[in-house]
């Protein structure tokens, strides 16, 4: 659905994107993580025809970027860091103009269909600006699906909400993942992307990794498998490292942590090799690597990078 | 044209619920209306004869009165230097909802959303554009029709016929509208470099200045506008416009302005 090669900005002396290659499949919610000035909404910006590249190229639902620009918009939904709601405006009004400028065929009905959904329908003649945060960052969202795209980004789509707007918009994200919408997502929050996202790029200027959030975790760190015991001898550590697909073996405390690649087979003879070697083992569970561990593994040894 | 229309029904939903805007829209108008009448309405308690004198009238001015009595002429004298007020009006109120309309998205951070739409920069400056310029046009106008009313009240009646002849209504129906468009197009410029409405409308106030020298050249009787002259300033301000359009389109940039608002 959306696919770049080398693609790349520039503003002035600071490069903002370094040769950016990927592949967003269709239906697939996909996260762009990145520090501040990494040059996420800078390439949204640029997939979204707003911006053209300094070099590179780009396709976008079957449109060129800086070749195919207005079709392109026609293509995309693009939901912006600030809501940019019209407050004056009422909301009925509000997404009734952009249906109008996306050239939407029926647009009463269009507008009442997202109102209806969004449990807005009744305050419809309300300003904008009455609205609460969640609510309006939904109707941004809204905004953005008015001509039913096939492409979809949203750029940092709970920042400065409340965890209980951020969840609303969270939900609604999950509602559009099932309508079978690409979604691109940039975000700062890591959590976040763990739950969303099929796959996620990880970038600061230039591409540092490209997976989906579980396989990260595997590449990176593999998968560690914590061994509570009654007492802890080194013979136990060296009964693990025995084992051929043991990649490591750490003693923390009372807790030995192996990794390995396949647990679920694996973990019955690494018990049995413990007991065997006289272990006491109390409890046996995965211990998890998050996202950020991932992230901020990648960003080890990463130059900050300058402010735009 | 339709995505234009939208665009210009749009403002007016936005801007003239912004008090400022209106404000400033109806207030200037009305002064630059009431302020003629009022001194009309001294002038006309005095009597036209004795309230002004003809010597203060410069001698090229008759040739404009055509057969006027002399007191006629010198009265129409007076009754012309308000003409020019007229012409402030299409300058000024564009001004004021032109530098809204564009720096007020950028403020409340609704440009980029609307530069995201398959809309072209010529659909959104000419929605724009039009917004700024049909209320100035029409206000001038209304303004205009009011005026004429209270001078055919107040003034003598062969003043009254003069107020409707061709060089004022050249002015008013051809040049004000063209004066608005070289306005719009000013704030479009100079919206296009700022990031505060206010400075914005200050700055492309300074559009006002070349018709406050006429009206200045006018007072001190250098300069005398007829019929022919106004027919110039008419073909002078469209060739202006047409340029100051292909400016303000070409300066009009969606990526620096998206770009460089922080």
């Amino acid at each position: 659905m959306i696919e770049t090669r080398d693609l790349t900005r520039r503003f002035g002396d600071v490069l903002a994107v370094d040769r950016l290659t990927l592949t967003v499949r269709p239906g697939e919610i996909f996260g762009f993580l990145g520090p501040n000035g990494a040059g996420k909404t800078t390439t949204i910006r640029m997939l979204a025809a707003l911006i053209e590249p300094t070099s590179g190229e780009a396709t976008v639902a079957g449109c060129r970027v800086g070749k195919d620009d207005s079709r392109l918009r026609a293509q995309v939904g693009f939901l912006t860091e600030t809501p940019g709601l019209y407050d004056r405006l009422s909301t009925e009004a509000n997404l009734s103009y952009f249906a109008h400028l996306y050239d939407v065929e029926d647009v009463p009905g269009r507008v009442e269909h997202y109102l209806k959904w969004l449990g807005l329908w009744d305050r419809r003649a309300e300003p904008a600006g009455t609205l609460s945060k969640g609510m309006r960052q939904k109707l941004a969202i809204a905004r953005a699906l008015l001509h039913d795209p096939p492409v979809v980004f949203l750029d940092e789509p709970t920042s400065a909400l409340d965890p209980e707007a951020a969840h609303l918009v969270r939900d609604f994200i999950g509602e559009l993942r099932r309508e079978g919408r690409t979604i691109v997502l940039c975000t700062h929050n890591l959590d976040e992307a763990d739950r969303l996202c099929d796959r996620v790029a990880v970038f600061r200027q230039r591409l540092l990794a490209l997976d989906a959030p579980a396989e990260l975790r595997r590449q990176l760190f593999g998968r560690k498998v914590v061994f509570h015991l009654k007492e802890l001898k080194p013979e136990y550590s060296l009964a693990l490292q025995a084992f051929p697909f043991v990649s490591g073996v750490q003693a923390v405390d009372r807790r030995l942590l192996a990794t390995v690649q396949d647990p679920e087979t694996q973990n019955p003879a690494l018990v049995l090799a413990l007991v065997e070697a006289g272990a006491e083992v109390q409890f046996v569970g995965e211990l998890r690597q998050t996202l950020e561990d991932v992230y901020l593994q990648l960003m080890k040894g990463e130059a900050a990078p300058r402010e735009l | 044209m339709h995505k234009v229309w939208v665009i210009a029904r749009k403002e007016w939903s936005e801007v003239f619920r912004n008090r400022l805007v209106l404000f400033t829209v109806a207030l200037l108008p009305a002064i630059l209306t009431a302020l003629p009448l009022a001194i009309l309405v001294g002038i006309g308690r005095q009597g036209f004869g004795d309230a002004i004198a003809t010597g203060d009238m410069p001698e090229s001015f008759l040739q404009v009165c055509g057969g006027l009595a002399l007191e006629d002429c010198t009265a129409y004298f007076l009754v012309s230097q308000f003409l020019l007020l007229f012409l402030l009006m299409p300058l000024a109120i564009p001004v004021t909802i032109a530098s809204y309309s564009i720096v007020g998205e950028k403020v409340t951070r609704t440009l980029e959303p609307l530069l995201a739409t398959p809309v072209s920069t010529l659909q959104l400056l000419g929605g724009k554009g039009l917004a700024a310029v049909a209320p100035a046009v029409l206000v001038t106008w209304a303004c205009f029709a009011v005026f004429n009313i209270g001078v055919r009240v107040l003034a003598p009646p062969a003043v009254a016929s003069k107020v409707a002849d061709p060089m004022w209504l050249l002015a008013i129906f051809v040049v004000g509208p063209l004066l608005a468009l070289a306005a719009v197009c000013v704030a479009v410029m100079v919206s296009s470099r700022t990031s505060e409405p206010r400075v914005a409308e200050q700055v492309s106030m300074l559009v006002m200045l070349p018709l406050m020298f006429v009206l200045i050249g006018q007072v001190a009787g250098l300069i005398l506008l007829n019929t022919e002259m106004v027919l110039y300033i008419a073909i002078g301000t469209a060739v202006v416009d047409v340029g100051l359009m292909a400016f303000a389109v070409n300066l009009f940039q969606r990526e620096s302005i998206l770009t460089r608002w922080h």
